[in-house]
């Protein structure tokens, strides 16, 4: 057992570095710094960087571009991009459409989606929730109707991230009747958001700023050759994608950053004429975070470790999961503390990168407050933390 | 022992209650949070009409009585619509500041125009250092001949941009964290010098910054007696927080009613969430914060009504209670509605967004533990 780094990986340490010192644009470099909005070309632009330099898709096997990387390396690597606030990778195509591609599609889709994700050249979304299916992701009811060489697609997808700049979407669709168990009659279908039939409305978050989308399908013509794997397998392959989706979700690295963060404003912020961070209180709330936080950290080392041997994350991602987002849900109650007063005013624009007016309160004080509300949705999707200890209960205790 | 209502306090309650339900629904609130003013000028007049604004009012001032149990039955039901009308602002902070420490004609030219409705006031007491310290003030008000000049940065002035007249917290003497030597000036917002940066904040309402630079005020514009605001601005703060707490009370009733509600029509796996056990005990205890919390806002209430040394201890057990309930009866509501309760679309949501507010204003929940720990 052994948790320093070895020569060779502290030269790596030093490469990401200097890399990221180098690459990261200015422009990027000074939004993140100042905590201000980040737009489509941002992440687009970092990731045709990272493509370049071979450091895109961290995970994917080596065969299809990925980084043979070590868990140590990515660790690494992940803790070094929460440092400098480089944008995180848009996980719709690197993270959960790709593996399902690679690890079920045939060799013709690999070669048409893959490197477009690798380059970032094509944006993808999500299509799983629908109104009536969250939680219950397998009540879906979009269909899938076969006519020759097509599927005819009808139903409405919503809590699609980002879906207003996508180019593509990759939806759980039922393909068989209804009197079909559940979980076997869906299929999964990659779709091009240009079809005919298909409609993009916004739905705003609590920072009032468009994240999400209601996706409706009317009579929209997918190609059969766009369905992944076989036909009423779907919900198979989605589970490897929901595993994949809960790994990265432990936010370890950014909290890590975040909770930096706290300590560093709190030190600035006057309390009753002593800094706000040597008030106990506060002080002891900051420490119980970190606390968490350190055990969190090993928690995802070992499951990171067990992967590397080839093992799928199993249900202990949950755990990452589950007090990932309540821990980074805690550190953003920290900051609003920390801002008091000043994270009371609603100023959105103050947080574009072209805002030229007077600017009201320290830092990013005023962006505290929308982040907090914002991220509560952290604990309610990608499987809520409800659905997490659910998992748990049956995977784990066999309850 | 006897904790119901007055015949008056009542009436009080039922008619408020009619207008939430009848003329303030969801809709109509997000539309006046989106609106120049922030607020709807026709309501205010109503409020006015009914008598609302005198409730802040002793009976000597031409009010209803002014008690603070009186001025909870209106906020709790205020609470309950998240009205995002000035009432704080102009009737219980800048009206409660010149019913505690005007003079006869300070009085005569303010408080009726507050309860006619014409008059909008704000309370700036805050600056960018201060926290929640009230005595740390680094406004300076310097005597003039017949004038002070005031110069200074107040912060996050509730009502700021629409109060015609601003009461002023500036030092006339001593150092920056001083308890003596704070004065209160009743200033003309459209004096020269004054500055007014108006914004929406988080949870609908406005507030603004405040930048005054040697702003001529009149020496018969000083409320109270000179260098010895702190008292005054305490107790009318205690009843600000009277006022939020109890909002906040009516906040966390709807919230956690609507959320029951919910589960009840939500179907997942078949059948309604509010099936689920894990989800029952949740709302069960969101039901016992609620109780806590209103339990808690009573005792303040009488307490203050009761005068005394206890008043400041109570307030900060009821701020401090209030933080905790507002968060975790907020956090829950949009956590048992899921994705829906994280858009601007319903009006959960809102409710979380001014239960959040409420405890970062007037001290946080551990500002309150301390000083309460302390007292």
């Amino acid at each position: 057992m052994n948790v320093d780094f070895s020569a060779e990986e502290l030269a790596f340490q030093e490469e990401v570095r200097q890399f990221l010192k180098e690459k990261l644009p200015a422009n990027i470099a000074e939004k993140a710094k100042k905590n201000l909005h980040f737009e489509k070309e941002d992440f687009v632009t970092w990731q045709k960087i990272l493509a370049e330099k071979g450091w895109a898709a961290v995970n994917w096997p080596v065969e299809y571009g990925g980084t043979g990387w070590t868990s140590t390396q990515k660790y690494i690597w992940s803790n070094e991009c929460a440092k400098v606030g480089a944008p995180g990778v848009i996980p719709f195509g690197m993270s959960m459409v790709a593996p399902v591609i690679y690890g079920f599609g045939n060799e013709e889709q690999k070669k048409r989606f893959l490197p477009d994700i690798l380059n970032s050249n094509v944006w993808w979304c999500q299509g799983y929730s629908e109104p009536n299916a969250g939680s219950d992701l397998a009540s879906l009811k979009t269909t899938a109707t076969r006519d020759g060489d097509e599927y005819v697609v009808n139903g409405t997808k919503t809590w699609t991230t980002l879906g207003q700049y996508a180019d593509w979407i990759f939806c759980l669709v039922r393909t068989g009747g209804s009197e079909a168990k559940n979980q076997e009659a869906i299929s999964f279908l990659l779709i091009d958001m240009k079809t005919p039939g298909i409609t993009v409305s916004p739905i705003y978050m609590l920072d009032e700023r468009r994240e999400v989308n209601e996706v409706h399908f009317d009579n929209v013509r997918v190609p059969v050759e766009n369905r992944i794997g076989e036909e009423g397998k779907g919900w198979t392959y989605a589970k490897v994608l929901l595993t994949h989706e809960r790994t990265g979700i432990a936010r370890v690295a950014q909290s890590k950053v975040a909770l930096q963060g706290v300590k560093k404003t709190a030190s600035e912020t006057n309390d009753f004429g002593r800094p706000l961070m040597e008030n106990p209180a506060f002080a002891q709330k900051v420490a119980e975070l970190e606390i968490d936080l350190l055990a969190l950290e090993y928690t995802e080392l070992r499951t990171l470790a067990a992967v590397s041997t080839g093992k799928a994350p199993g249900p202990e991602s949950s755990i990452l999961k589950i007090k990932g987002t309540e821990i980074a849900q805690g550190i953003d109650e920290l900051k609003m503390e920390v801002a008091g007063y000043y994270a009371v005013p609603f100023l959105d624009e103050q947080f574009d990168i072209d805002f030229d007016g007077e600017w009201v309160g320290p830092g990013s004080a005023a962006n505290t407050a929308p982040t907090y509300f914002n991220n509560r949705k952290t604990s309610i999707y990608g499987g809520s933390n409800e659905v997490q200890k659910n998992i748990i209960c049956k995977a784990v205790l066999g309850l | 022992m006897d904790f119901s209502y007055s015949e008056e306090q009542q009436m009080l309650q039922d008619s408020i209650a009619k207008f939430v339900q009848n003329d303030y629904d969801f809709d109509t609130r997000m539309k006046l949070v989106k609106s120049e003013t922030g607020y709807s000028e026709e309501n205010w007049k109503l409020f006015a009409e009914l008598g609302w604004l005198m409730v802040p009012f002793s009976e000597a001032d031409g009010g209803l009585g002014g008690s603070a149990t009186d001025l909870m039955v209106v906020m709790e039901e205020f609470g309950k619509g998240i009205v995002i009308e000035p009432f704080l602002a102009t009737a219980v902070m800048g009206g409660g500041l010149v019913a505690a420490a005007g003079s006869d004609e300070q009085k005569a030219e303010l408080i009726g125009g507050i309860m006619e409705g014409g008059l909008q006031m704000a309370f700036a007491y805050a600056e960018p250092q201060s926290r929640y310290n009230l005595a740390d003030v680094a406004t300076t008000a310097r005597k003039d001949g017949d004038n002070y000049v005031l110069s200074g940065h107040k912060a996050v002035v509730l009502n700021g941009g629409a109060a015609d007249v601003i009461v002023v917290s500036a030092r006339t003497s001593g150092d920056q964290s001083d308890e003596e030597g704070i004065s209160l000036f009743l200033v003309d917002a459209k004096s020269d010098g004054v500055r007014i940066k108006s914004y929406r904040t988080q949870d609908g309402g406005r507030a603004a910054e405040v930048h005054l630079e040697n702003v001529s005020v009149p020496a018969a514009k000083l409320l109270g007696e000179e260098g010895k605001a702190l008292p005054v601005m305490n107790q009318v703060i205690n009843r600000a927080i009277l006022s939020i707490c109890a909002e906040a009370v009516g906040a966390m009733e709807m919230s956690y009613k609507k959320t029951v509600e919910y589960s009840k029509t939500r179907v997942q796996f078949g059948v309604p969430i509010a099936k689920f056990q894990a989800l029952q005990h949740r709302m069960a205890d969101m039901f016992i914060e609620h109780q806590q919390a209103k339990s808690i806002v009573l005792m303040a209430a009488m307490k203050l009504d009761q005068g005394g040394a206890e008043a400041d201890k109570a307030v900060s057990a009821m701020k401090s209670r209030i933080g905790k309930a507002g968060r975790k009866i907020g956090q829950e509501s949009v956590q048992i509605h899921g994705g829906i309760g994280v858009t601007e679309e319903l009006d959960i949501g809102h409710y979380f967004k001014r239960l959040t507010m409420i405890e970062l204003l007037f001290g946080t929940g551990d500002f309150h533990t301390q000083r309460f720990a302390a007292l």
